[in-house]
C-alpha cells in the first residue's frame, strides 16, 4: 500500500512537472471560449473572410455575365442570391464586393488605430501642454460631423486621386484614409488613459533611471502592457469602418457605380423593393451579420482581456 | 452658474472658427475649379471667365478669400446654387425644419425609451428582461440604418400599407386629416433613427447605473429606510444620467449622419438629402453651406449638452 502510494505520488509529480504552465494569454483564451456568442461571432467572421478571399476562385459563375433570360430571379441553386435586373449573378457580385468591404474595413481600422495609439501615447506620456493641445484636437475631431465631412472630401478629391491612382484603387485610398482619419479619437482616448495610469508604475521609473530613450519607453515598455484595450477597440473599429464604407456606397458616393460593394448592392436593389426584395435585403443582411459578428467577437475579447477578472 | 455657461459659450466660438477654417481649407485645397461648369459653356470665352474669376476674388490669396467667405457667411450671404440658381440660404432654410423635426423627435423618443430600459436592466441585472434588452440593443447597434429602413419600408409600407412609402413634400397642415397624414409619413424615418439611437443609449445607461449601484451612498440611503424605488429614482438615476448626457452630446454628429441616410431612403426633403443631391450635382456653394451648417448644429448641441452637464453635476460648476 505504501509502495503504491509512493508510486502514485511520484507519477503525479512527474505529470505536474510536464504539464504546460498557465500563461496570461492562455487564461484570456480560456475566458474567451466561455463566451458562446463570441465564439459564434468569430466562426462567422472566419467563414465570411475565407469566403470572400477564395470565393471568386471557387464559384465559377462570372459576376459580369449579363443573362437577360434570368432577370431578377429569386435564389435558386445556380444563383444562390438571385440575379439583378441585368441578369448578373448576385452571389458572385456579393463575394467580390465582400473583398472590398472587408479590406476597406480592415485597412481603415489599421489607420485609425495607429493614429489613435500614436496620439494617445504621446498625449498620455508627455502630459502637460502637449496633452492639453492634443486633447483639444481630439475633442475638435469628435465634434466634426463625420458623414458630411466624409461625403465632402470624397466629392472633392475623387477626380484628382482617381486620375493618379486609377479608378478603384484611388477610391479605395480616399475612402480608407477618410474613414480612418475620422475614427482615431476613440482609440486615442483609451490609449491616453492607459498611458497615464501605466506611467506611474515602477518599471517605467526603472527604465527612466536606466536612461532608456522616451520613445523606447513609450513603445517598447508601456505599449505592450496597454495592448488589451487597443485590441478591443481595434476589433470594434473594423465593424464601424465597414458600416461607414457601406453607408458611403449606399449614398452612391464612393466606389464607381459598377463596383459591387455591399452598400452599392443595397442601393441598386432598393429600387426593386416591391418586386424583388431579396436584391436589397441580402447584401444588407450580409453587412449586418458581419458587423454583428465582429461586435460579438469584440465583446468577448473585452471580457477575456479584462485585467480585473482572474480565472 | 452663469460664469460656467458663459465660459462654455465662449469656448464654442474658437471651435466654430477652427472648424470653419478646416472646411474652407478642405475646399480650397481641393483640386477642381469652382468655375469648371462655365468651362463647358462655349458661349463664355476665356476672357469673360477670367473677369468672373477676378470678380469673385478667386485669384486672391487664400487668407483674403477665407476672410471674405467667413464674413459673408456670418452675414447670411451664402451665394447662389449652381443648379437651381436660387440663393443658397433660402434653400437651406426651407429644409431645416424637416431635418430638425425628424432628428429632434427621434432623439427625444430614443432618450425616453432608452433610459427606463437601461435603469430596469441594471437594477434587475441578469434576469430575462436584462438578457433580452442587452441582446436587442446589441443587435440594434450593429444594424446599418439603411437595413432597418429598408426592412421597415418593406414590411410596414409595402406589405401592410400602414404608412406611405415616400414622404410627401407638399403636404400642408390645414386640418386634422392632414395633420394625421403629416405624422403618418414621419413615423418610419423617426422609427429607424430611434432604433439606431436607443441601442447605444440603453447600453450606456445600463453600464452607468451598474457603476453607481454598488457605491456607498446607495447603501446609506437604503440603511436610512428609503424604499428601493425612491433610492433608485431620486438618487442613483440622477447620478447615472450624467455620463449619458455626454454620450448624447457626442452622439449628435452620429444622429445627423443617420438623418442623412434616412432622408435619402424615405425622400424626406431635409438637409441630408440636399447634401447628397448637391454632391452628386457638383453644386459647390450648397455643399459648402451645408457643411458649415452641420458643424454649427453640432457645436450648438455640444454647448447645450455642456450646460446641461453643469446643471446636473454640481461638481463641474466649481471647477
Amino acid at each position: 500500500m505504501a509502495v503504491n502510494a509512493a508510486d502514485t505520488t511520484a507519477s503525479q509529480i512527474a505529470e505536474l512537472a510536464n504539464k504546460k504552465p498557465r500563461t496570461l494569454w492562455g487564461d484570456a483564451w480560456r475566458r474567451f471560449q466561455r463566451h458562446r456568442l463570441a465564439i459564434f461571432g468569430s466562426i462567422v467572421i472566419l467563414i465570411i473572410t475565407v469566403g470572400v478571399i477564395i470565393g471568386p476562385y471557387v464559384w465559377k459563375v462570372s459576376r459580369e455575365d449579363l443573362d437577360f433570360t434570368a432577370i431578377m430571379s429569386s435564389p435558386v441553386s445556380t444563383h444562390p442570391f438571385g440575379t439583378d435586373e441585368l441578369g448578373r449573378d448576385q452571389f458572385a457580385r456579393a463575394l467580390y464586393g465582400g473583398r472590398i468591404s472587408m479590406s476597406v474595413g480592415f485597412t481603415a481600422m489599421l489607420i485609425a488605430v495607429s493614429l489613435g495609439t500614436l496620439i494617445g501615447a504621446v498625449s498620455g506620456y508627455l502630459g502637460g501642454y502637449v496633452d492639453e493641445v492634443l486633447t483639444f484636437i481630439t475633442n475638435l475631431f469628435l465634434s466634426l460631423p463625420t458623414l458630411p465631412l466624409l461625403l465632402l472630401t470624397v466629392y472633392l478629391f475623387r477626380d484628382a486621386v482617381t486620375a493618379k491612382l486609377g479608378l478603384e484603387f484611388g477610391m479605395f485610398v480616399i475612402v480608407v484614409v477618410m474613414v480612418g482619419v475620422l475614427a482615431w479619437m476613440q482609440t486615442a482616448r483609451i490609449v491616453r488613459a492607459q498611458f497615464i495610469s501605466l506611467k506611474q508604475k515602477e518599471f517605467v521609473e526603472a527604465a527612466v533611471c536606466l536612461g532608456v530613450k522616451r520613445t523606447d519607453i513609450m513603445f517598447r515598455h508601456i505599449l505592450p502592457n496597454a495592448i488589451s484595450p487597443i485590441i478591443v477597440a481595434a476589433t470594434l473599429e473594423i465593424g464601424n469602418a465597414i458600416l461607414s464604407e457601406s453607408t458611403l456606397s449606399f449614398l452612391g458616393i464612393g466606389f464607381p457605380p459598377d463596383t459591387p460593394t455591399w452598400g452599392r448592392l443595397v442601393t441598386d436593389g432598393s429600387q426593386f423593393l416591391q418586386t424583388a426584395a431579396h436584391l436589397a435585403l441580402i447584401p444588407a443582411a450580409l453587412i449586418f451579420i458581419t458587423v454583428l459578428s465582429i461586435n460579438f467577437m469584440g465583446d468577448g475579447l473585452r471580457d477575456a482581456l479584462d485585467p480585473r477578472s482572474r480565472l | 452658474m452663469t460664469q460656467y455657461i458663459i465660459r462654455k459659450i465662449l469656448v464654442a466660438f474658437p471651435t466654430l472658427l477652427i472648424i470653419s477654417v478646416l472646411i474652407f481649407a478642405v475646399l480650397a485645397l481641393a483640386p477642381g475649379d469652382p468655375l469648371a461648369q462655365f468651362a463647358l459653356n462655349p458661349a463664355i470665352p476665356q476672357s469673360t471667365r477670367n473677369r468672373i474669376r477676378e470678380q469673385f476674388g478667386l485669384d486672391k490669396p487664400w487668407y483674403v478669400r477665407y476672410y471674405k467667405w467667413a464674413t459673408s457667411m456670418t452675414q447670411g450671404e451664402w451665394g447662389y446654387s449652381f443648379s437651381s440658381k436660387s440663393p443658397v440660404i433660402n434653400i437651406v432654410m426651407q429644409r431645416i425644419p424637416q431635418t430638425l423635426q425628424v432628428v429632434g423627435i427621434s432623439y427625444l423618443i430614443a432618450i425616453l425609451i432608452a433610459i427606463p430600459i437601461g435603469v430596469i436592466s441594471a437594477v434587475r441585472q441578469y434576469t430575462l428582461f436584462d438578457q433580452v434588452a442587452t441582446f436587442i440593443s446589441f443587435i440594434g447597434g450593429s444594424l446599418p440604418s439603411f437595413f432597418t429602413g429598408l426592412s421597415f419600408m418593406l414590411i410596414f409600407a409595402i406589405q401592410l400599407h400602414w404608412f406611405p412609402i415616400v414622404y410627401s413634400t407638399t403636404l400642408k397642415i390645414t386640418d386634422f386629416v392632414t395633420f394625421k397624414q403629416a405624422i403618418n409619413q414621419m413615423v418610419l424615418p423617426v422609427l429607424v433613427l430611434v432604433v439606431q439611437q436607443t441601442a447605444s443609449l440603453t447600453r450606456f445607461m445600463r453600464s452607468s447605473m451598474l457603476d453607481n449601484l454598488p457605491l456607498d451612498y446607495v447603501r446609506t440611503a437604503r440603511a436610512k429606510g428609503l424604499n428601493d424605488w425612491t433610492v433608485i429614482t431620486r438618487h442613483v438615476v440622477v447620478n447615472s444620467i450624467i455620463p449619458v448626457i455626454t454620450l448624447v452630446a457626442l452622439g449628435i454628429p452620429g444622429i445627423f449622419a443617420g438623418a442623412i441616410i434616412t432622408e435619402n431612403l424615405f425622400r424626406v426633403n431635409g438637409l441630408g438629402q440636399l447634401l447628397v443631391t448637391s454632391i452628386q450635382n457638383s453644386d459647390t456653394p450648397v455643399v459648402m453651406a451645408l457643411s458649415f451648417i452641420f458643424s454649427i448644429l453640432v457645436v450648438i448641441f455640444n454647448v447645450i449638452a455642456d450646460i446641461m452637464y453643469g446643471v446636473f453635476d454640481p461638481r463641474v460648476k466649481y471647477n
